[in-house]
C-alpha cells in the first residue's frame, strides 16, 4: 500500500501556516481525522439526531442503533468477550478515574497500588484520590538507566502483594513499550487487578484484551483518529460488574423512589447521562477506517519511520535523545542540548512544525530525567518521509538561529 | 510579589533602560522572522539574570509553560519592574513588554494595548492565551503590579 495516499483522507493536513505547509507531528497529543470520521458525526446530526436509548419515536431508534452497533464494533476491534464489557466514557482519564474511584469500596488501609512511574497524570492522579481516600499506598515501578520500567525491580514489589497495578501500554512522552502482557501474567499470579492505558498503543498496535489478560484496558477515541470526547474503558466483565459507579443519573438508574435506587446492569450501569452520541458514532467510523487499513504492513511503514527519525536527529548533532529506543511506538522525546524545550517549539512553529514541547503532563517522569520539559515529535499513519524532512530541516534551522 | 522577603535594590529598578525608539526599529525593520526572533533574543539579553536568590516562587508569574520571575517598584508614581525566564523567547518577550511600561505612570500602563503592540512588531501569535505561552499572564502582572499600591 502507498501510505502517503492516506494522507489525502485528512483534511486539516492540506493547509498552509504563513509561507509554510502544515507538518503535524502532534498526532500523540491528538490525531487528525480523516473525512469519514467528520462526515459520520455531519450525517447524525443532520439526519438523525435523537437522544439514545429513551424515546419511542423513529429517529431515536436510529441513533441508539447506530450507538449500540459501535459497542459491538469496539468489541470485535479489541477482541472482548462480551459487549457488556465496553464501556463509552469522555476519554482515558474519565475511564481511569471510573476504575480507580469505583474500586473505593473494594480497597483499605495498607493494600498497594503498583504504578507505572513514567505514566502520564491521568493514570497517577486518579490512583492518589483512591489512596487518600482508602488509606491504600503508592508504589512507582522504577524506570532503569535506560528509561525502561525496572522489571527486576518490579519482581520484588509484586512480592509485596500489590491489589492493583496499573501500566501504560505505550509511554506517551518517551514512546517507549512497555511489556505489558508478562507483566499482566506476573501481577495476575499475586492476585492483583491491572489496568493498562492504552491511549498510546492503540492507534498503533492491534490491540486483543483477552490475549493481554488485563482486566482494564483504556482509550480514547482522539488519539486514534477519531473525535474528542469518546473514550472506551474495556473491563473483564466480573472487574467491571464490582465497581462503584462514579457518575450517577439517565440510564444508569433502574428504579428510583425516595427510599432508594437501584442500578442497571452493565454496560448502562457505568454510562450516566446522555452520552456523546455524535462521538460514539465517529468512533465507529475512526474504526472502519483502521480496520481498512493493513495493518501489520502500516506498523512496519509506522516503525521505520520513527526509526529514520530517530536517525536523523542523532545525525544532526546537538541533540540529546530520551529513551529512544528502535522498538519504540510513534513518538521521540528530545532537547536541543541546553536549549529550553519552549524556545525551540515556538521556533519550529514559526515554519509550520506542530510539535509538542512540555512537562507532557508526565511531571515525575520529568523529574526522574532530571527536565523541565522536553520536546516531543509524534506519528501518525499519515506522517511521511517529507514530513521528517522537513522537520530536521526546520530543527537545523533553530539551531543555527539559538546558537 | 511586594511581601516577598527578598528584593532587587531601587537601583537595579532605576538601572534598567529600555528605549523603545532605540528597540523597536529592529523589528519593525526586520526582513523575515528570523531576523525578528534574532532580534528579540538579543533584546532578552538585555535584561539582567535575577540571582538564584531572587528566582523565588513568590515571584514567580503562573501560565507560563518556562519559569519566569517578575519584580515591581513604584518610585514616585512611576513604575519600574524587572524581570527574567529561563527561556530565552520569552525572556525576550519580556523585555519588549517592558519597553513600552518601564518608567511609565499608570494610566499609560492601563492604557496600553498589548495585542496591538505585539502585531505592529510581527508578533502577534506570540500573545495568544494559551497555556504554552506566559506572555498574557505576564503582561497581566505587569498591569495588576501598576494598578495596586506597591
Amino acid at each position: 500500500m502507498e501510505f502517503s495516499q492516506l494522507r489525502s483522507q485528512f483534511p486539516a493536513l492540506t493547509q498552509s501556516l504563513g509561507d509554510y505547509s502544515l507538518v503535524y507531528l502532534d498526532t500523540a497529543a491528538t490525531s487528525q481525522k480523516p473525512q469519514g470520521v467528520i462526515d459520520a458525526m455531519s450525517r447524525y446530526y443532520q439526519a438523525d439526531n435523537a437522544n439514545v436509548h429513551r424515546a419511542a419515536h423513529h429517529l431515536s431508534a436510529r441513533a441508539t442503533s447506530q450507538y449500540e452497533a459501535v459497542r459491538d464494533k469496539v468489541k470485535a476491534f479489541i477482541k472482548a468477550n462480551r459487549r457488556e464489557e465496553i464501556i463509552f466514557t469522555h476519554g482515558t482519564t474519565e475511564g481511569i478515574n471510573l476504575v480507580a474511584l469505583g474500586l473505593a469500596s473494594q480497597l483499605k488501609a495498607g493494600d498497594l497500588i503498583l504504578l507505572d512511574s513514567a505514566a502520564h497524570h491521568a493514570n497517577i492522579v486518579p490512583w492518589q484520590m483512591l489512596a487518600k481516600q482508602t488509606g491504600a499506598e503508592i508504589l512507582p515501578i522504577p524506570l532503569t538507566p535506560e528509561a525502561r520500567l525496572d522489571q527486576a525491580a518490579y519482581q520484588a514489589l509484586l512480592q509485596r502483594g500489590p491489589r492493583v497495578v496499573a501500566l501504560s501500554h505505550v509511554s506517551n512522552v518517551l514512546g517507549t513499550v512497555n511489556p505489558v502482557k508478562e507483566m499482566i501474567a506476573q501481577a495476575k499470579a499475586v492476585g492483583a487487578l491491572t489496568l493498562i492505558d492504552g491511549a498510546q498503543a492503540i492507534a498503533h498496535l492491534e490491540v486483543d484484551v483477552q490475549a493481554l489478560d488485563c482486566d482494564f484496558y483504556l482509550f480514547s477515541g482522539h488519539k486514534m483518529y477519531g473525535p474528542t470526547g469518546i473514550g472506551i474503558l474495556y473491563g473483564r466483565y466480573a472487574a467491571l460488574d464490582k465497581l462503584d459507579p462514579l457518575l450517577t443519573g439517565g440510564e444508569m438508574i433502574k428504579q428510583v423512589s425516595f427510599e432508594g435506587t437501584t442500578f442497571n446492569i452493565l454496560p448502562n450501569r457505568l454510562e450516566a447521562g446522555t452520552p456523546p452520541i455524535a462521538e460514539v458514532i465517529g468512533l465507529g467510523a475512526t474504526i472502519d477506517f483502521i480496520q481498512s487499513l493493513p495493518r501489520a504492513e502500516l506498523r512496519a511503514h509506522e516503525q521505520a519511520l520513527l526509526n529514520r527519525l530517530q536517525d536523523e536527529l542523532r545525525a544532526l548533532g546537538g541533540i540529546s535523545l530520551y529513551g529512544a529506543h528502535q522498538d519504540n511506538i510513534g513518538a521521540v522525546a528530545f532537547n536541543l542540548t541546553g536549549e529550553h524545550h519552549q524556545d525551540v517549539g515556538i521556533l519550529l512553529d514559526q515554519q509550520g512544525i506542530a510539535v509538542r514541547c512540555g512537562h507532557h503532563c508526565a511531571m515525575p517522569l520529568m523529574q526522574t530525567l532530571g527536565l523541565s520539559g522536553c520536546c516531543r515529535a509524534s506519528l501518525g499513519v499519515y506522517s511521511n518521509d517529507e514530513d521528517v524532512d522537513r522537520f530536521i530541516l526546520a530543527l537545523k534551522s533553530v539551531k543555527d538561529l539559538l546558537l | 510579589m511586594s511581601n516577598s522577603q527578598l528584593s532587587p535594590s531601587t537601583e537595579a529598578f532605576t538601572g534598567l533602560m529600555l528605549d523603545p525608539q532605540e528597540i523597536l526599529p529592529s523589528f519593525t525593520q526586520a526582513a523575515n522572522w528570523q531576523e525578528r526572533y534574532r532580534a528579540l533574543m538579543l533584546l532578552g539579553k538585555r535584561l539582567p539574570p535575577l540571582d538564584d536568590a531572587l528566582r523565588q516562587e513568590s515571584a514567580q508569574v503562573r501560565g507560563c509553560e518556562s519559569n519566569a520571575w517578575l519584580y515591581h517598584k513604584e518610585i514616585d508614581g512611576r513604575h519600574y519592574y524587572l524581570a527574567d525566564s529561563d527561556a530565552r523567547i520569552v525572556k525576550g518577550l519580556i523585555a519588549l513588554l517592558l519597553t513600552a511600561v518601564q518608567g511609565q505612570d499608570e494610566q499609560t500602563i492601563a492604557a496600553l494595548d498589548l495585542h496591538e503592540y505585539f502585531d505592529q512588531l510581527g508578533l502577534s501569535g506570540q500573545l495568544s492565551p494559551s497555556r504554552t505561552n506566559g506572555v498574557l499572564a505576564l503582561a497581566e502582572a505587569i498591569k495588576a503590579a501598576a494598578n495596586q499600591p506597591s
